[in-house]
């Protein structure tokens, strides 16, 4: 196997909620509650899970844009929960980031050329000549083509702008990419170019992907690996085929139940969940799901289960599967 | 061959398509009739601000008593004030003074405003609170009785005028910069620039003070419109412009005991100030309609 290139270790991200004339702290949003998993060189990473569970936070609290409430990100070696902000801000030219919605994401008073180059700009990175035939370079590498440099964006369709946004993480050569919901923003067509254009580039660039998105489709097809989020927990993480194959966490049966599947006639059993997404600022005792989980039992009201491997390749956090003491 | 061709017809295409956002503004803002009187008006009395002590048929100071208070005629276009100068030539030299005051202290004002503004907005927290707790406590004042609070202290001259009207004019911009970056630093475009490594400072000058920029403009184009009555309004109270400076409120206030038998020494400066204004008002109108995302259709 692979080396591993990030682990996460309990990562939490609290948001305070403050109250009153003197702020004060009258609880927490608990965005990311106790998340850890590994991510090998080379793969990629699936995060899904509704709206709200935490997976985008993830993400960030990685790049330490929120900053982590507590747990420990070890990239390459490296403790980036330790790095004062200027190491950090160096270590983020090897992990970038590819946002959500390609309408806000570039700076719409800057050109394509100003924005591609401003990562080499900030990294130190070859004299004004190198940067501007890089960043030609990379522009048609995306797909796009060298006179796109001096439009805006606003010039731009949707999918363009998309991928005006990866060739901006590709400018600094990263190990690393975290993609936030590149897709979820753009049209069907649209989407599987910007996939294919992902998938392509990991194979020639190397890259590493954790890619966060709610559309299981989406992130079957690209996936190596696949975890998924409720209420701020990774309740499940597997290899994508025993995933889709084989969902083990009631959370995951009931949103994989849910994926429409292209055949009329083909009667399915929907496993359909009652109630809504609890508060993530006053989660459910015990496991987060036992509020809606059709199998909850006595014990998921009071402890909390842990994330372990049940067969290879393929761990889940529920109380169904823990080995009888 | 043709593939060739093609293609260089749509690379120069391309070329022409290309507007950034400022000519954009400029397209939208031209189409607007008011704001393009507004900036004639400006113009024009930008242009007296520059020439007129040399058009100006006769010198602010010359006196000439046998001429008191005479209408207007063809010797004295805008008659004479109650010492007998010609109103017509002070207005002219007036027009510089107005002007500078109005735009020197916008300028000091914004400046001044957005610096703070932009450091509470982003760093939030203490600074934030500190700051904005001034701002709220100059603008529980009624501005010009701050004006003439810091006036009165720093002692009645033009220069203390400019200085008091830039003050009071400081939380204006101070807030509306501060609201700007608190939306700002939201974007996913200011995200993505601390995702690349982007130092604190590159984000704030780079991206953020570009892209708070436009309704500092507008604010500040209808701001000089409300500085130029500020200081007329000093001016009026004795509070600004001393004895012989032709300030246009030192002229009203000095033309207002000969109100009833001659109305032009108060008319003709008084229609200066009203024109100016106005014209800086269209003018910001115009730049708001034109510079602002959300009011374009």
């Amino acid at each position: 196997m692979s080396k591993v290139l990030l682990k996460v270790d309990h990562l939490k991200k609290y948001f305070p909620i403050r109250q009153g004339m003197f702020a004060r702290h009258v609880g927490d949003v608990k965005a990311v509650d106790d998340v850890s998993f590994e991510l090998y060189e080379g793969e990629t990473l699936g995060i899904v899970g509704e709206s709200g569970c935490g997976k985008s936070t993830t993400g960030r609290a990685i790049m330490r844009l929120h900053e982590p409430t507590e747990g420990k990100v070890l990239f390459d070696g490296i403790e980036l929960t330790d790095l004062n902000n200027e190491q950090m801000r160096k270590v983020r030219r090897d992990i970038q980031m590819v946002f959500q919605d390609p309408y806000a994401s570039l700076n719409p008073r800057h050109t394509v050329e100003k924005i591609l180059e401003e990562p080499l700009i900030v990294h130190g990175i070859g004299n004004a000549k190198e940067r501007k035939n890089k960043v030609r370079e990379y522009l048609e590498i995306v797909g796009l083509s060298s006179y796109h440099a001096k439009r805006y964006p606003h010039q731009f369709s949707g999918g363009q702008r998309q991928r005006i946004g990866i060739a901006r993480a590709l400018m600094t050569n990263p190990k690393l990419i975290i993609a936030d919901e590149p897709v979820s923003a753009l049209d069907v067509s649209i989407q599987a170019q910007v996939l294919n254009l992902m998938q392509r580039l990991q194979d020639d660039l190397k890259l590493t992907y954790i890619f966060i998105a709610h559309d299981l489709g989406v992130v079957r097809h690209i996936s190596d690996r696949v975890g998924v989020m409720y209420l701020g927990r990774l309740v499940e993480i597997a290899e994508s085929e025993l995933l889709y194959h084989e969902p083990l966490h009631p959370y995951t049966q009931a949103l994989l139940s849910a994926v429409p599947v292209p055949d009329p006639v083909f009667e399915r059993e929907q496993l359909l969940l009652k109630g809504d997404i609890p508060s993530p600022s006053n989660p459910p005792t015990g496991c987060t799901f036992h509020t809606r989980c059709p199998h909850a039992m006595e014990k998921c009201k009071q402890v909390i289960p842990m994330l372990q491997q049940v067969k290879s390749g393929h761990s889940v956090a529920c109380h169904l599967y823990e080995a009888p003491q | 061959m043709s593939e060739i061709i093609r293609n260089q017809v749509r690379q120069i295409e391309v070329e022409e398509k290309v507007k950034g956002p400022w000519q954009e503004a400029w397209t939208s803002f031209k189409k607007s009739k008011s704001a393009l009187v507004g900036s004639a008006i400006v113009i024009f009395f930008v242009l007296i601000a520059v020439f007129g002590p040399f058009i100006a048929p006769q010198g602010i100071n010359e006196q000439n008593l046998s001429m008191r208070l005479q209408p207007p005629s063809a010797e004295f276009w805008f008659g004479t004030d109650d010492l007998g100068r010609d109103i017509f030539s002070r207005i002219l030299h007036g027009a510089r003074i107005s002007l500078t005051v109005g735009l020197t202290a916008v300028l000091i004002s914004a400046v001044a405003g957005s610096f703070l503004g932009i450091i509470a907005g982003y760093y939030g927290r203490w600074i934030d609170t500190i700051i904005s707790r001034i701002f709220d406590i100059l603008l529980a004042f009624p501005s010009i009785l701050l004006a003439i609070a810091i006036v009165s202290i720093l002692g009645p001259s033009l220069q203390n005028a400019l200085i008091a009207i830039a003050v009071i004019n400081i939380p204006n911009f101070g807030r509306l910069i501060r609201s700007r970056v608190l939306s700002i630093k939201e974007e996913e475009y200011i995200h993505a620039a601390k995702a690349i490594g982007m130092r604190n400072t590159r984000i704030l000058w780079k991206h953020i003070l570009p892209n708070s920029m436009t309704p500092v403009i507008v604010q500040g184009t209808l701001a000089i419109a409300t500085a130029i009555i500020e200081a007329a309004a000093l001016g009026f109270l004795g509070l600004g412009a001393e004895a012989p400076q032709p300030e246009w409120g030192k002229m009203l206030a000095d033309a207002r005991m000969f109100l009833l038998n001659a109305p032009w020494a108060l008319i003709f400066p008084g229609l200066a100030i009203m024109l100016t204004v106005i014209g800086f008002n269209l003018m910001g109108d115009g730049l708001r309609d034109a510079l602002d995302p959300k009011m374009k259709n």
